[in-house]
């Protein structure tokens, strides 16, 4: 018995813009994950470590980072003399069309700022110099040095400026180790990161905090105590910190794939009404820095991994002509699917793709897992944007769309090279939406393919990897 | 290799006899694969993981050399890996693994 | 040789993911000890 044909009419959620942030943080790369690890085992690596971070200036002109911030186009990435992180962009600035890099000293301020709780001390005469230009929100906790180094003397995370002792970081609590200093450090980090792409985004689209009424965080920290170690709601301390008075706010996490399904879920409450403006945001993740710190260190490269990744976007009901999601192409990886990266490319692209009627081949960009090659080369985990393109352009060969000597034409025509930081939420597929914007905006492409994916088994709760995707296109007229 | 794995095989090598194990990978790229080769052949080479300083001797393949193919029933091959066989260049990871096999 | 081993599986998830990996060699009449992916990420 056939099914009548139902017309799927467009489903848009308009999305006002989206801001980036790279918070460059080289003196707590020591308290990434893997590092804090191998320091802890071999005290003597933090020299050798030492003298492989980059300064301000060098990670400002990097060019995987002004791609981001949205000075350099993906396109024009591959053109650019190697390796980048020698051959660093006269002229750099450190605003971007679409975002900024923020300093350490200014992230020092705003962690001050964002700091309920008595966490978090400065040195007086240090921060006056270098931060305070910089303060919002609470006044800072200052000390003098001698203070400042007892509390590190009894346990609390030192906060340094180069080889000086300029701060201090505590815990909440003796004996939770949810409020332990790294914890507490690691989620307020993604707070206050999060909160200045927020205030970014706002600012560029003249828009005011009380103007939106609901906040996502796609994170990829714990926020919570001993009772519930993941209980969250990051979202709405960073709605406050901002000043969005009238919003209330939730997190989703979903590993990798969080912002996609952010994304979803804001546009959801927007398609259903129940919201009117929704910021999507994501701060750093601290445990992420210095992840591959290692390899770098022995191919004799500066330490890539030293910053913190953070974007926001406002969406909000489609205006005519706007870049919107098209709600009705989001596609997820349903339990029962299978795990082979074939099923994962046909539920998230070509099955979403087909419910449009479209072919792979139909797609004029796909936004993939954008990490930067430079960074996960050297420790042998490979290109991650080409094999996922790779495996795009394969499920188009065994569907008879292009042939098999036409694979690099497809990933030429339609991928781009990796530029994102390894931060984990952020390089899968989200980080691309501002340039994507840009291209659908300008006519350049008529539409643009995101797809995440979240290794779930690393969370030792299923085997399962998970993925999530959907098309952006620009409204009628 | 990540120090969890490493310290399963070991675990497996002892529980079975390495002399009985074989480690099939899955990487997407060579990049990577000889350290992983060598890790479970001669030892982890970063000499910080559960199998530093550990020979255990298993022969390493990928699943997509031909060497474990041919083993598969084809309509297991063609449902699993035929795309991973036009995504992945089996052909220089070969090379690494069967230098690697030989070195046992 | 494989033939009368046992089969440890270490799948990468962008590559062949273990399970896949598992799914393959036990289909093919072996037996698999342990599977993972790993995730480099």
């Amino acid at each position: 018995m056939s099914e009548p044909q139902e017309k799927f009419l467009p489903v848009r959620v308009g999305i006002e813009g989206v801001s980036y942030s790279l918070t460059h943080v080289p003196d707590l790369v020591r308290y990434g994950s893997k590092p804090l690890r191998e320091l802890r085992a071999r005290p003597a690596l933090g020299a050798e470590l030492a003298t492989r971070l980059r300064d301000f200036r060098a990670a400002t002109a990097y060019a995987p980072h002004q791609v981001y911030i949205g000075n350099i186009a993906p396109a024009d990435l591959g053109n650019l003399p190697k390796p980048w992180y020698e051959r660093l962009i006269e002229g750099a600035t450190v605003e971007g069309r679409f975002g900024d890099l923020v300093d350490q000293s200014k992230f020092y301020a705003l962690l001050a700022g964002a700091d309920q709780f008595d966490l978090v001390s400065f040195e007086s005469d240090w921060f006056r110099e270098h931060a305070a230009t910089h303060s919002i929100g609470r006044a800072p906790r200052l000390r003098s040095l001698a203070e400042i180094q007892a509390l590190c003397d009894k346990g609390a995370l030192g906060l340094y400026d180069g080889a000086r002792l300029v701060g201090a970081f505590e815990a909440a609590h003796e004996e939770d180790a949810s409020l332990a200093a790294e914890v507490l450090l690691e989620n307020l980090a993604g707070k206050v990161s999060a909160a200045h792409s927020l205030r970014l985004v706002l600012k560029q689209l003249a828009l005011a905090p009380a103007d939106i009424d609901f906040v996502i965080s796609c994170s990829e920290e714990a926020v919570g105590d001993r009772y519930n170690r993941g209980g969250g709601n990051l979202a709405k301390a960073i709605a406050e910190d901002v000043g969005c008075v009238n919003a209330s706010g939730s997190d989703t996490k979903a590993f990798c794939a969080g912002p996609m399904y952010a994304m979803v879920h804001g546009a959801s409450l927007i398609q259903s009404r129940v919201a009117k403006r929704v910021a999507v945001v994501a701060g750093g993740s601290l445990a992420k820095l210095g992840m591959k710190f290692e390899s770098h260190l022995k191919n004799k490269m500066p330490v890539l991994e030293d910053v913190l990744g953070s974007f926001a976007a406002i969406l909000s009901a489609p205006q005519p002509g706007q870049v919107c999601m098209r709600l009705d192409s989001a596609a997820f990886h349903p339990v029962g699917a299978g795990a082979s990266p074939q099923i994962m490319a046909e539920c998230l692209a070509e099955k979403p793709l087909a419910k449009l009627g479209m072919k792979l081949t139909d797609v004029d960009r796909y936004g993939v897992e954008l990490h930067n090659p430079e960074i996960t080369v050297p420790s042998g985990s490979g290109d991650v944007p080409r094999t996922n393109y790779l495996t795009l352009a394969a499920l188009a060969v065994m569907r008879g769309q292009i042939q098999k000597n036409q694979m690099e034409d497809f990933i030429r025509a339609r991928g781009m090279l990796g530029y994102a930081p390894t931060q984990g939420h952020i390089p899968s597929a989200i980080v691309y939406l501002g340039h994507a914007m840009d291209a659908l905006q300008r006519g350049a492409t008529r539409n643009t393919l995101l797809i995440a994916k979240g290794s779930l088994f690393l969370g030792r709760m299923t085997q399962l990897s998970d993925g999530c995707s959907f098309m952006l296109d620009r409204n009628e007229e | 290799m990540n120090f969890e794995n490493q310290g399963v095989i070991k675990r497996l090598a002892d529980q079975y006899g390495p002399e009985n194990l074989t480690v099939i990978l899955g990487n997407g790229e060579a990049n990577g694969v000889e350290v992983f080769a060598e890790t479970v052949t001669q030892g982890d080479p970063s000499y910080a993981g559960p199998l530093a300083g550990v020979a255990l001797k298993i022969p390493v393949y990928h699943v997509l050399e031909n060497e474990v193919m041919t083993e598969l029933p084809e309509k297991l091959r063609d449902e699993k890996l035929q795309l991973s066989s036009l995504v992945i260049d089996v052909e220089p990871m070969h090379q690494v693994l069967e230098a690697s096999r030989e070195k046992i | 040789m494989l033939r009368g081993k046992k089969i440890i599986a270490i799948g990468e998830r962008d590559g062949v993911p273990g399970p896949v990996i598992a799914e393959c060699l036990e289909g093919a009449g072996y037996e698999v000890v342990f599977q993972a992916t790993e995730c480099f990420v």
